[in-house]
């Protein structure tokens, strides 16, 4: 039950918090630019914050549930999640700043969000990679996290820039389409990438992956992700349709993806929490904890998702020139 | 001990911003319903002039607050695995109940006005209200639990709860929660009343920094004798249940009876004595045990399981001294209100009081904070046993991070609200469309003639 509590926290993190990542990663950064980067802003500011509110429930959740998993998986983090830290504050701060400065700070606040997305982005992405390995520092772990970091980094990029084909029109949207391309072929690239280096050198994940009966299963996976992937580029080939037709689904595509490759992390591994080293029954916590927050969470999860609903309602359409009122 | 100034220099930068946000969501809602209730666009003004403010603030908090999340796993990794059972849960609590409630309502409060009926608005700004006091609940419920814990029995070396409702409402809570609120009632009404003067001083001469000066200064001195009448409570409350730090506190180094409530000491931890004490007789016995000669147990009887003094004693007098500083402040600005124009004087105290409420706040949670010292949570858990084993140059090089980026931080949130406040005085906040019924207001900026406190009819607040 916790673990679906906290996949579901973790994927509404990754899917949510990565478009909004994701839109400040590829901020143009041209004089010029500035009206479209005031809309790409726009497109993310009232959510921006409710997004990243996920990361802080999978973060409580891990520490609610499996309370030793959680210091082992901090401490050997800890200098990533300082970095990644950093970049949070980075963005959350410029986000603000950047309305209120004058313009001549405004350039320099942009940039900070743009940076401070990129250096939560890459070392989510390392510290994927570093889970998935076990937390090793070997060099060849190194180089698999690094791949991993610029993976993810591809992934939200890809994400940010499809709902930013929903959530534009004129010329960002027709920019926004040639990002979505881009950054969907680097994510295909990254993804069979760090699928053929996990199995080879996690012999658990080698085994689960292509054992009899379960590879059927497995390779549907796959298959269903390449789908999406080509679906979605020759999708993207012909955005913007007239009438704006069509410019949501790529967003609901790399969506699709998104839950596709988690759910293929997660049966890679489960039922361990920390890869190789602790599993869910060892690590979880006291009985009387667990029942206590999770009567909390039984109602006040869907009223979050309720009015999460409604606000995603409230903005629909376009995003318009962002103003505080 | 480098985590412990890593983690002190993040919750006091942390602690900054919800008090202010805490109590400035309220300020916000009533500007909101007056609006809503009058027509009056004065209101509406002082609303969006704050609301920025307020948004500014709260980016701050959530960022520092995300970090201070993640620090319970870096840092204090021997706390999760002793009082995880406790902890965890209420701050799952926090996360569930207040954090998405703010964040979201947030978005509508922020960018929705004209997507939404006025009356949601309304409504999303009460959310994020009851969402940053829920959040203060939560909290404090956990830091009231660590220093006097109760409904929980200890299994296999691990904290275990017994009793939810024991360990929510445990002993010092009450009181603990209302002293915060309380302060974050003062410190925003100061700091909505000094960036309000500032205005005013730059030569603004429009309604609503006027009318947001009265909101603060009105409230301050409704709320100041209250805090401190519950601060004595909190005090007695202390003394039952912490009484070491009660002694650091006043700086009662042998139990005595009719002890004097010390005004300046210098308290000196090796000859275990006060030098320079000045002193009025049997006062300290009195206000704790509301008896001239009542017996208060000094720190000979904690011996070397006591909080160090000097912090404590020194904090505990600038805390009291800028809760009186506040008081008479406030007071006097009420009488001044009577006044058609504040004068320029006051105006400048105001202004140089405008984070006094800060002062105050973090004085005091040094207090409490250190005066629970040497212990994390209170008998159960030593701060020693705690901290992480991870290498001390890796807490030192992210220390140094943190420090830079609170430094930068702070330095451009102070000069950004300067600006803010400068640029509000040649901009108009809010336009209505067509002349509101009162259409005297509408066409600002009003005439310098105007007395400030006139034109709102019901101009109380509530």
């Amino acid at each position: 039950m916790f673990i679906a509590l906290m996949g579901l926290a973790v994927l509404a993190y990754a899917i949510l918090d990565g478009y909004d990542l994701g839109v400040g990663i590829l901020l143009p950064m041209r004089e010029e630019d500035e009206l479209q980067r005031d809309t790409m802003i726009a497109s993310i500011g009232p959510f921006w914050d409710a997004n990243e509110t996920w990361l802080v429930l999978a973060i409580g959740l891990l520490l609610i549930a499996f309370p030793s998993a959680h210091s082992l998986i901090l401490m050997n983090l800890y200098i990533p999640v300082a970095i990644m830290l950093v970049g949070l504050i980075m963005r959350g701060v410029a986000f603000d700043f950047r309305a209120k400065a004058a313009v001549d700070h405004k350039l320099a606040w942009d940039r900070t969000f743009k940076i401070g997305s990129l250096l939560t982005t890459l070392t989510q992405g390392y510290m994927l990679g570093q889970y998935v390995m076990g937390f090793d520092k070997s060099l060849p772990s190194q180089l698999f996290s690094a791949i991993s970091a610029l993976g993810v980094t591809a992934a939200y990029s890809y994400i940010g820039a499809a709902w930013l084909v929903l959530k534009t029109e004129h010329q960002l949207q027709a920019r926004a389409v040639r990002w979505t391309r881009r950054a969907g072929r680097a994510t295909l690239v990254g993804v069979i990438a760090v699928c053929a280096i996990n199995p080879l050198v996690n012999p658990g994940v080698f085994d689960r992956w292509f054992t009899f009966p379960l590879v059927m299963f497995v390779l549907l996976i796959p298959a269903l992700c390449f789908l999406g992937f080509v679906a979605n580029d020759i999708l993207l080939r012909r955005l913007p349709k007239e009438h704006d037709r069509h410019s949501g689904q790529p967003f609901f595509i790399v969506m699709g993806i998104f839950v596709l490759c988690f759910s293929g992390i997660g049966f890679s591994f489960f039922p361990d929490i920390v890869p190789g080293k602790l599993n869910i029954w060892e690590a979880a916590s006291a009985r009387e904890s667990l029942r206590f927050i999770l009567a909390g969470a039984v109602v006040v999860i869907p009223v979050i998702l309720m009015y999460t609903a409604f606000s995603y309602r409230v903005f629909h359409g376009k995003a318009t020139e962002l103003h505080y009122h | 001990m480098l985590s412990r100034i890593q983690f002190a220099t993040n919750i006091s930068f942390h602690i900054l911003f919800p008090t202010i946000t805490i109590a400035l969501c309220w300020i916000l809602f009533f500007f909101k319903l007056r609006f809503d209730l009058t027509g009056n666009p004065v209101w509406m003004r002082a609303y969006r002039f704050w609301v920025k403010i307020f948004a500014l603030t709260f980016a701050l908090g959530v960022v520092s607050g995300i970090t201070m999340s993640f620090q319970f796993g870096t840092n204090w990794p021997g706390y999760m695995e002793k009082v995880g059972n406790i902890a965890g849960p209420l701050l799952g609590y926090e996360v569930l109940t207040a954090f998405f409630l703010e964040a979201t309502f947030l978005g509508i409060m922020l960018f929705g006005i004209k997507r939404v009926p006025s009356k949601v608005h309304t409504f999303s700004a009460l959310m994020v209200a009851i969402g940053t006091t829920l959040s203060a609940f939560w909290i404090l419920a956990l830091n009231s639990w660590m220093q006097t814990p109760a409904g929980y029995e200890i299994r296999e070396g691990v904290v275990h709860a017994t009793n939810w409702l024991e360990v929510i409402f445990n002993p010092s809570f009450p009181y603990r929660l209302l002293h915060m609120l309380l302060a974050s009632g003062l410190t925003a009404s100061f700091f909505v009343a000094g960036l309000s003067a500032y205005r005013i001083l730059k030569g603004d001469e429009k309604q609503a920094p006027r009318l947001a000066l009265k909101t603060g200064l009105v409230l301050a001195a409704i709320l100041a004798p209250i805090q401190a009448f519950v601060g004595d409570l909190h005090g007695l409350n202390t003394f039952e249940h912490q009484p070491q730090k009660i002694a650091a506190m006043e700086g009662v180094w042998e139990t005595e009876r009719g002890a004097p409530l010390l005004l300046f000491a210098i308290p000196d931890e090796e000859t275990r004595s006060n030098h320079f004490a000045i002193g009025i007789p049997n006062m300290a016995s009195l206000i704790l045990t509301h008896e001239t000669d009542g017996e208060i147990r000094g720190l000979n009887s904690f011996d070397g399981d006591h909080p160090p003094v000097k912090p404590l004693f020194f904090g505990f007098r600038i805390m009291v001294g800028m809760g009186l500083l506040m008081l008479a402040t406030a007071w006097l600005g009420c009488y001044l209100l009577r006044r058609p124009a504040m004068p320029r004087v006051f105006l400048r105290v105001l202004v140089a009081m405008t984070f006094s409420g800060w002062v105050a706040t973090l004085a005091g949670w040094y207090v409490t904070e250190v005066g629970r010292q040497p212990w994390l949570v209170t008998g159960i858990l030593k701060t020693a046993d705690a901290v992480t084993p991870v290498a001390p140059a890796n807490v030192g090089l992210s220390l140094a991070l943190y420090l830079l980026v609170y430094a930068v931080l702070m330095w451009a949130y102070i000069h950004t609200l300067k600006r803010m406040a400068t640029k509000s005085v040649y901009v108009e906040e809010f336009e209505t469309a067509e002349p509101a019924a009162d259409g005297s207001l509408t066409n600002l900026p009003q005439s310098h003639t105007q007395p400030h406190t006139k034109p709102h009819t019901a101009g109380g607040n509530a």
